[in-house]
């Protein structure tokens, strides 16, 4: 094994622990932060891609600023373990049910998928998710949908002021 | 053996250099407090520290030592690995900061070219950022974990004050980035050596809306809204004792030396000595001079904290989310447009 491959594995298993422990820790505040180490996992997995740019923006979003408002909320609502109410034996029971259906959709439709065979992925190499080549890429090719899309966002700035008002 | 075909001496030259540089910020950080003690002491005309060893050069030890000394107490109700992950994730925060900061440029050693910084990455400042993103969880965690109602209202206001400004500052320096092209802070430090001007001279304001979101993600005053002992007894750090309450206090002043570094790097030239050529002297006596000069800057601006911290009153609440949302944002996206027209005239 080499030493890309080591780190790989090491990246990917303290992922699926990470959000593993997500689901199982009572303590809401808990599962956060496991959430948060979970973006730490696949920020690694970006950088092993040479993805550096990828890499720190989902740190800084996602681990940075999104976790922080969850944290915020949850720490404001003051969710305790003894009081949060137990849900029924039947709601768990569809709950696996639909979640362990939609595994099975996905992994089957990775499977399915004829372009990803014999493809193997680059790592080290690449330079898609370097800034400049992403800056380019965003600019030129697909300036529309970039373009859209942060119109979508300023409506959602402006439609959250709007409730923050009243 | 293919895991060990590492080049072991570079391994060994950066681990070296994290030494050398967590050390030194550290016995920087541990003189800061004295001299925070020493100039609120002038401008308050008074002697400040100065009986332990000459002029209370010894304080900082004794202080150190003091609250090592001391019990540490974790509240029953307090959750307990969390209250302990609090002051640690504060202190590495802020210590992760100095892996992309250019020291000063390049020395021999035994044969070998180090460069003076310990990772070049092309998303130098986004990392810094990011860096500055996580120092709030530690407030956040400690604040939560000591189970108190002012210790969260603390950590609250400490979240809450650094997502406002950590907008602004974004702002000021996407501009910088407009004129400098390149986020690598060795690259913008260069480009400040080679080019006739530090970038002060292009983005002032930029300068200025970031040093005070910087004094502002420091906590320090008139921004230490989260410390404010009359509204909440002591802040965030209320349950905490001994060495876990030193973390916090010291990582604060790590945040202090790190910002003045970053906005010495990224406005001032970093470690250029100006009106000097650096070619007249030998590369490692220049790279020398250079870290001299980066230190002697970082040095200014921790002073200049400390005036404005004993100089100017706190805000009230409403005051600080006012200025940084309805005066800080606006005016760094006017800096922003300004610089975008600016570089299309000049094209």
């Amino acid at each position: 094994m080499s030493t890309l491959e080591i780190i790989f594995y090491a990246l990917s298993a303290f992922a699926i622990v990470s959000a593993i422990m997500v689901l199982v820790s009572k303590n809401p505040i808990h599962s956060v932060l496991w959430l948060i180490l979970v973006f730490f996992a696949i920020s690694g997995h970006y950088v092993l891609l040479n993805a550096q740019f990828l890499a720190i923006v989902n740190i800084i979003v996602y681990a940075g600023a999104i976790m922080v408002l969850f944290l915020f909320v949850i720490m404001l609502m003051n969710v305790k373990v003894d009081n949060e109410p137990q849900k029924k034996m039947i709601i768990k029971f569809i709950g696996a049910l639909s979640g362990g259906s939609l595994l099975l959709l996905l992994v089957a439709l990775v499977k399915q998928t004829t372009q990803l065979e014999g493809k193997q992925v680059l790592m080290k190499e690449g330079t898609i998710g370097l800034i400049h080549p992403l800056g380019q890429a965003l600019f030129t090719d697909y300036v529309l949908p970039f373009e859209i899309s942060s119109v979508l966002f300023l409506s959602a700035m402006v439609g959250a002021v709007i409730i923050g008002k009243k | 053996m293919t895991i060990l075909a590492l080049d072991w001496g570079f391994i060994i030259e950066k681990l070296i250099m994290i030494a050398i540089v967590v050390f030194a910020s550290l016995g920087i950080a541990l003189y800061t407090t004295f001299g925070e003690r020493k100039v609120a002491a002038i401008l308050q005309d008074r002697p400040g520290p100065s009986r332990a060893g000459p002029f209370g050069l010894l304080q900082p030890l004794a202080d150190g030592l003091k609250l090592i000394m001391k019990e540490e107490i974790i509240p029953n109700a307090a959750s307990k690995w969390l209250f302990i992950l609090g002051p640690g994730l504060a202190m590495t925060a802020s210590l992760m900061t100095c892996a992309v900061i250019p020291w000063g440029s390049a020395v021999d050693v035994f044969g070998r070219h180090v460069e003076l910084q310990i990772a070049d990455v092309n998303i130098g400042i986004l990392y810094v950022f990011a860096v500055v993103s996580m120092g709030v969880y530690g407030i956040m965690i400690g604040g939560w974990a000591s189970n108190n109602k002012f210790s969260l209202m603390s950590a609250l206001r400490a979240a809450s004050q650094a997502i406002s400004y950590e907008l602004a500052m974004g702002l000021a320096l996407i501009a910088l980035l407009m004129t400098t092209g390149s986020l690598s802070l060795k690259t913008i430090v260069e480009q400040q050596i080679q080019g006739h001007w530090w970038n002060i001279v292009y983005q002032p304001l930029g300068f200025l809306i970031f040093f005070i979101t910087a004094m502002a993600e420091c906590n320090r005053t008139p921004f230490d809204l989260p410390e404010a002992e009359n509204e909440l007894n002591f802040g965030y750090h209320q349950e905490y004792s001994s060495m876990k309450l030193g973390f916090y206090l010291f990582a604060e002043y790590i945040n202090m030396i790190m910002s003045s570094a970053i906005m010495a790097t990224m406005y001032f030239g970093g470690y250029d000595l100006p009106f000097f050529n650096e070619a007249s002297v030998a590369p490692n006596i220049a790279a020398l001079i250079g870290v001299g000069t980066l230190l002697i800057k970082i040095v200014m601006f921790i002073f200049l904290f400390m005036w404005i911290r004993w100089t100017i009153p706190r805000f009230r609440y409403d005051q600080l989310m006012g200025l940084g949302w309805k005066t800080l944002i606006p005016l760094a996206l006017f800096n922003m447009l300004l610089t975008g027209a600016v570089i299309l005239a000049k094209l």
